[in-house]
């Protein structure tokens, strides 16, 4: 043959025409496979979103439940005022809508301005209480952790709560995406008893399960933990504006 | 020793020379069956080990992790053998590594689309298929210098090799450490009966942790090893 495969020309020409029959190819596929992929993370995030109110529930059921349970989804600004209320069936393509909203990027992203960002809240009822879902944002070692937290009527004793990763150490920091995890929040309290703000912390050591304000952190997950911790300590100073809101009104009006 | 590579050596030329070889004959049977037995790549040659630790907990997992593997085993080891003779030998590996990476990503969007609960437990093991050193090194021990057919019949085998012990490993651990198999569709199937549960038994903890997957290896290491004492390697 005439080619001479050991030329550096022909070593590029290969790579070069490799990688770009396999960036179409994989580009092909992503593409196509989107919109399947999409409507699974949304049952996800539902399911999510039941599991931190305790409820049970299958893939094919998230959306029917979650109507069901969450009739009233609101989201506020940073100042904790209502700046959207939205009920009914969730409009996947309505990108105002507190369900759609990604918080990932509302919650953490440098770019936008504190006045822009908008914050979720979706509100249950369960054995006539209302419960206030609060969904969580941060980071953990390798990348972006999530979760939601179920706050009682008193807006203080937590419910429930879930937690999820992207990508934690399996058996480490991935641990806070167990049920058992989330469990420990239950009925735990967010502020002391003059009303201020101490959230909940995660011990290295181990927390008793009576102390009002700490759960026991995971084993060789310390980042994740610290993540964990962060991010519900940050949300809920911006919702506490929301809660107070809401209280003071509460009160005026009685 | 030398004897031995001389054979080889011989063996292949003639494989050369040969104008025809029918389809299965006793040597492209042998390249699906060894791997099963005394060439397995758990067992003896202690390939793919970390993840026959991780994802064995349920048979279910197992089953979809090896299918992968098959899949992508089969697919890349017959690309890499069409282009054998194409690829500069100064940057193989690497386009060997283009080839897993591209199947494995190509496995992972279709298991995200299709499978999302086995794809989220799955993790970062559908991921690290691209580096399970079962796949590089069959292709660069035998795609590379083999025709497309017996290579796909040595990834066929090796990727069986790994699958069957995936699945041993995950029915003991799933069945002892849950007392129950979950498959899709059917829900659990139960193993141990309540009465055991009544009686005092207790599921095995220890099961459901990746050093099981190591205890259980080991068992069909030494099993093999016993019933065929050619396989011991000498102290």
């Amino acid at each position: 043959m005439a080619l001479n495969k050991n030329s550096n020309a022909y070593t590029f020409i290969f790579a070069i025409v490799m990688v770009v029959i396999v960036g179409v190819a994989l580009a092909f596929t992503s593409v196509s496979l989107k919109p399947l992929q999409e409507k699974n993370a949304v049952q996800k995030k539902m399911l999510s979103i039941l599991a931190s109110v305790g409820v049970e529930a299958e893939r094919e059921t998230s959306a029917e439940l979650f109507e069901q349970y969450f009739a009233k989804r609101i989201a506020v600004n940073h100042e904790g005022e209502v700046i959207r209320e939205s009920e009914g069936p969730i409009d996947p393509k309505d990108m105002e809508d507190p369900f759609n909203v990604d918080v990932q990027k509302e919650f953490r992203s440098t770019e936008m301005k504190p006045e822009d960002r908008s914050y979720p809240l979706y509100l249950a009822e369960i054995d006539g209480e209302r419960i206030s879902v609060i969904p969580l944002a941060g980071k953990g070692l390798w990348g972006p952790i999530w979760g939601y937290i179920a706050l009682r009527e008193d807006d203080n004793t937590i419910y429930g709560a879930s937690f999820d990763h992207a990508g934690e150490t399996p058996g480490l920091g991935a641990e806070i995406s167990e049920q058992n995890f989330g469990d420990q929040f239950k009925g735990k309290t967010l502020y002391d008893e003059s009303g201020n703000l101490v959230s909940i912390t995660l011990e290295k050591t181990g927390a008793s399960p009576d102390a009002p304000h700490a759960v026991d952190g995971i084993t060789g997950g310390t980042i994740t933990s610290k993540g964990v911790e962060e991010m519900i300590r940050r949300t809920m100073g911006v919702y506490s504006a929301y809660f107070e809101k809401e209280n003071t009104e509460l009160s005026s009006t009685q | 020793m030398t004897d031995k590579a001389t054979e080889v050596g011989e063996q292949e030329v003639r494989k050369e020379v040969l104008p025809r070889e029918p389809l299965f004959s006793a040597k492209n049977r042998r390249l699906v069956t060894d791997p099963l037995g005394d060439d397995n790549p758990i067992t003896i040659q202690v390939l793919g080990i970390c993840s026959a630790l991780a994802i064995t907990v349920q048979v279910q997992q197992a089953v979809v992790m090896s299918l992968s593997v098959l899949f992508v085993m089969i697919a890349g080891s017959t690309m890499v053998s069409l282009l054998r003779n194409m690829i500069p030998s100064r940057i193989r590996i690497i386009v060997q590594l283009v080839v897993v990476a591209s199947l494995v990503i190509l496995i992972s969007e279709v298991l995200k689309a299709y499978l999302p609960d086995i794809a989220e437990r799955l993790s970062v093991f559908i991921g690290l298929i691209i580096t399970n050193c079962i796949i590089m090194g069959r292709f660069e021990a035998f795609a590379m210098g083999n025709k497309p057919f017996p290579s796909a019949l040595d990834a066929t085998g090796n990727a069986l090799g790994y699958a069957w012990i995936l699945v041993v490993v995950s029915v003991v651990r799933e069945v002892f450490g849950s007392g129950a198999i979950s498959f899709p569709g059917v829900g659990q199937v139960t193993f141990i009966p309540e009465s055991f549960f009544e009686a005092g038994y207790y599921n095995n903890n220890l099961m459901i942790l990746p050093p099981a997957a190591l205890l259980i290896i080991g068992v069909i290491i030494w099993v093999q090893r016993t019933r065929n004492p050619k396989l011991v390697e000498e102290a």
